[in-house]
């Protein structure tokens, strides 16, 4: 730019620069703003609402209230009937999911990776495909099977799917982290008469604390963020979990919106602690997420 | 999902080749397939399975004939690749810009990236769900806003397929922009400050910089970026549920949703197999692609 206009003073010019500089940043954070907020400004506006403000034209709720809030927390609608439970189910689901996804996870990487077996690759390599095949191409087959496995309609179903996508993460990163843990500890222990079991229980799980909070957070909001397969796999009664009973509001004619609004909030809230809560933790790995959602 | 990037290459076997000396022995080969036996039964028994019992379900030629004669079909294909063309390229070449925005110091920046992150941290239905109530022509918040500001009605962006794939495409942009752009930065941040500052010295410009400095040094990881992003885009079923629930009259399917809608709401699971299968002459090239990448180890997952 300063070559644009010769006559300026360095000083000068530099001193425009970083004006012109500040209002570009400037411009650029309000787009930013209101490109990221709109949808969330919208769904805090319309859980205010009440039922008849809902169908208006009103941009910032006219009057408002908290009552969908407490149709949601006394489960005061017909859809929304067992709304705790549900938070329960996911809540129960994701946890499992988690420990599973450590468990497997953990195993595998150690088997890869510190006993180096003869074929570890062939593990990594199914890791690999199963990280590549998206998840709802295999919902058909998938539903077929757990029919015949009398498992429709049961949180095994979910849990099974749920795992399966989660653990070649887990590997990935299990692998890479574990990378950095001196295989001499192993050796030593070895040499002290240690079992592969001593090894990864006492001194492989303890090393790997940071990337077990990091994959367990993953697993977790993975499955608690899931909804095709648990709305194919639980199809109603009281096994449902919270993305399934919001997905149901949409099928009936009159969708009360504000209801629906509040109880989305009430269930994005969980996971939104837990990612800002954790975040410094996955910086490393970036591990959060759940693309395949 | 995450990619970490690692410009110095990190392959994890390769280092550890030189200490595996002697074999496994006996007990502990017991163990070993102790240890590897849930991976490969849950791989088995959740991934092989339904792989080759999908396979077979759409092994039907009568499936395709009756595919391939739905008026829904070719529409759904040409959403498909729409979605992935403009969804993946726009959202990581916006990705790719902001990422150079968000390595910038300061307690401003860093809290703009806070809100930012917001899309990401939220589970897809809720924002989703607000993003169709936001959208709605009548009483929607978007056009509401037109209203205030304008006087005039703003489109039916849910009503006429264009718009209402568009939306869908916004939608998809909108909560994955900021992983994204994570990656990116993270990627920014592997190359070597003293390129720039030598760079500086030269007297270039930013943009020069951009093109000459980062551009060459990004384009594996945005290559990978890209087969990966348009490998799980493919595989979307949220988005265009929730967004647009396939309509109006059935114009903004993408082949996820048109495969569950064949087997679940029509109950006919060869076709909706079928549909599904229709997609793997792009997905095994992208694969394949991917893999080679991947195995360039210049970014590593």
């Amino acid at each position: 730019m300063s070559a644009a206009n010769p006559g300026f003073s360095r000083a000068r010019s530099a001193r425009m620069g970083q004006a012109a500089s500040k209002a570009g940043v400037a411009v650029l954070s309000v787009v930013l703003l209101i490109w990221t907020l709109l949808p969330i400004y919208n769904i805090i506006r319309v859980s205010l609402q009440e039922k008849e403000e809902v169908l208006s034209t009103s941009v910032i709720p006219v009057a408002p209230s908290t009552h969908a809030f407490q149709v949601v927390f006394n489960q005061g609608f017909w859809l929304l009937k067992t709304f705790w439970s549900q938070m329960g189910n996911s809540f129960y689901i994701g946890v499992i999911v988690a420990l599973l996804t450590l468990a497997i996870g953990t195993l595998t990487s150690f088997t890869i990776s510190r006993m180096r077996i003869k074929n570890g690759w062939m593990l990594t390599h199914a890791a690999l495909l199963t990280y590549v095949i998206p998840m709802s191409f295999l919902a058909i087959p998938f539903y077929g099977i757990m029919g015949k496995y009398g498992l429709t309609n049961n949180p095994i179903a979910v849990i099974a799917v749920e795992v399966t996508f989660a653990t070649p993460y887990a590997i990935f990163i299990f692998q890479q982290y574990g990378a950095s843990i001196p295989i001499e500890l192993d050796e030593a222990a070895r040499i002290d008469g240690a079992s592969p079991w001593q090894i990864f229980y006492r001194i492989y799980l303890p090393l790997m604390a940071p990337a077990l909070v990091a994959i367990g957070t993953y697993a977790l909001l993975l499955s608690w963020n899931e909804y095709l397969y648990a709305f194919l796999l639980l199809s109603g009664g009281s096994v449902v979990t919270v993305p399934v009973a919001l997905g149901k509001f949409l099928a009936g004619d009159e969708a009360p919106w504000n209801y629906l609004m509040a109880a989305a909030i009430v269930y994005a809230i969980p996971p939104l602690i837990i990612y800002y809560a954790f975040r410094r933790k996955m910086s490393g790995g970036l591990t959060m997420g759940g693309v395949k959602g | 999902m995450g990619v970490s990037t690692a410009v110095e290459s990190s392959d994890v076997p390769a280092a550890r080749q030189g200490l595996s000396g002697a074999r496994l022995a006996g007990s502990d080969r017991l163990w070993a397939v102790a240890f590897a036996t849930p991976y490969v039964a849950v791989f088995l028994a959740f991934v092989i399975y339904p792989v080759f019992y999908g396979l077979w379900l759409g092994s039907n030629p009568a499936s395709y004939r009756a595919l391939f004669a739905d008026p829904v079909y070719p529409r759904t294909v040409v959403n498909t690749l729409l979605y992935l063309l403009f969804g993946v390229n726009l959202k990581l070449g916006l990705a790719l810009l902001l990422s150079g925005f968000f390595l910038r110091k300061g307690l401003w920046t860093k809290t703009l990236l806070l809100v930012f992150m917001l899309p990401w941290a939220i589970p897809a239905l809720p924002s989703y769900l607000s993003i169709n109530w936001m959208l709605n022509g009548q009483w929607g918040l978007v056009n509401n806003i037109i209203w205030a500001l304008f006087q005039m009605d703003g489109p039916p962006w849910l009503d006429s397929s264009d718009l209402a794939l568009g939306s869908v495409i916004y939608a998809h942009i909108w909560k994955w922009l900021p992983f994204w752009t994570l990656i990116f930065v993270a990627g920014r941040m592997a190359i070597p400050r003293e390129l720039y500052e030598a760079a500086d010295v030269d007297g270039a410009s930013v943009r020069q910089k951009f093109t000459q400095v980062t551009l060459p040094l990004m384009a594996g990881l945005y290559l990978v970026c890209t087969l990966l992003s348009t490998i799980w885009a493919l595989g979307d079923f949220n988005a265009v549920r929730f967004i647009s629930g396939g309509g109006p009259a059935l114009s903004t399917h993408v082949l996820a949703t048109l495969g569950i809608r064949n087997a679940f709401e029509l109950g006919d699971p060869g076709l909706g197999m079928a549909t599904v299968l229709t997609a793997l002459p792009l997905l095994i090239p992208l694969v394949i692609l991917l893999m080679r990448q991947l195995r360039r180890n210049e970014v590593t997952i």
